[in-house]
């Protein structure tokens, strides 16, 4: 019994991990680029729900004030986060961007044949 | 309650990340990271989080879909059949997620309020925040006045990022410019 309501009570970062060794995964097995920028913006997703989850507390609220409410979620790890997506996304598209050269000069975005065709030269 | 609708939204999410790590085409997986992203803005209203789900909707699934869309546009939208091992990789996944399973263990459990996460600083954005911003919304008020270089030293890396697109991709349209420098003298000759 309290074996399973440890797991209902940790559920949420067991699935973290989930993602977060997916993405890794991902990033070390996919020898295309741009599948590894995927599995980049997967591990960095999962570290967003990290934070989010201890910030909640059940039966709390959205940390916007009223009246009406007593309780609120902890509203610091929503603004790091609120960061770190944006952050994301620059260094993500920077990331795309570099594909789309390294695709103009060697013709293909695949890890192994761009080292074949350096190995060549 | 909100545990349940949690569990059953992680799984999801669960769900499809496998289905990103088995899928060849490019386009899928793109097309699989938007629902994710879409997802994990759902997973994050469950957990209070309403202004972060906002921009993870509208950045996650949508600027970042788009952006992916348009490098698959100028590149190829298909992985090869990998001839190098999963051994590696496996065993690499595996330890990190034992370690990371094993950090779990002493975490306090999910939505109690005794924990020392909320006992920091938190009471003291949300009883004063009002008084001392003038803003309702807490997240704001951190965002752009408690924390507010933070959020200068975030656009300082969007700028950055901006800038490095740009630097790398007006290579591309110099080149192309060259290509039609080379083609007009050949019409003019005709």
């Amino acid at each position: 019994m309290s074996l399973a309501s440890d797991f209902v009570s940790h559920h949420n970062y067991f699935v973290t991990i989930l993602l977060m060794v997916s993405g890794l995964y991902i990033v070390i097995a996919s020898g295309n680029m741009i599948k590894k920028l995927v599995g980049l913006s997967l591990f960095q997703t999962s570290v967003y729900l990290l934070y989010l989850t201890p910030a909640k507390i059940v039966g709390g609220t959205a940390p916007v004030l009223d009246d009406k409410f007593a309780v609120y979620s902890n509203p610091l790890p929503h603004a790091l986060i609120l960061t770190a997506i944006v952050v994301g996304i620059a260094t993500i598209s920077l990331g795309l961007a570099i594909v789309t050269r390294i695709y103009e000069v060697y013709g293909t975005i695949e890890e192994d044949e761009i080292f074949s065709s350096d190995g060549e030269i | 309650m909100e545990a349940y609708i949690l569990m059953a939204l992680l799984a999801l999410l669960a769900a499809i990340t496998i289905a990103i790590v088995f899928q060849r085409s490019l386009f899928a997986v793109v097309i699989l990271a938007g629902i994710y992203s879409f997802l994990m803005a759902t997973v994050m209203i469950v957990l209070d989080a309403v202004d972060v789900a906002m921009t993870e909707a509208s950045v996650g699934a949508g600027i970042s879909t788009v952006v992916f869309l348009a490098t698959l546009h100028l590149t190829r939208a298909r992985e090869y059949p990998r001839p190098r091992s999963v051994m590696l990789p496996l065993f690499v996944s595996s330890v990190v997620a034992a370690v990371l399973v094993w950090g779990t263990f002493e975490l306090p459990r999910f939505g109690a309020a005794e924990t020392p996460i909320h006992q920091h600083i938190a009471p003291h954005y949300l009883k004063e925040a009002k008084r001392e911003t003038g803003v309702p919304n807490v997240v704001t008020a951190v965002l752009a006045d408690y924390r507010s270089f933070d959020t200068l030293g975030e656009t300082t890396v969007i700028f950055t990022g901006g800038i490095g697109i740009l630097v790398l991709l007006r290579g591309r349209r110099r080149k192309r410019g060259e290509d039609k420098d080379a083609v007009d003298p050949g019409v003019r000759d005709a």
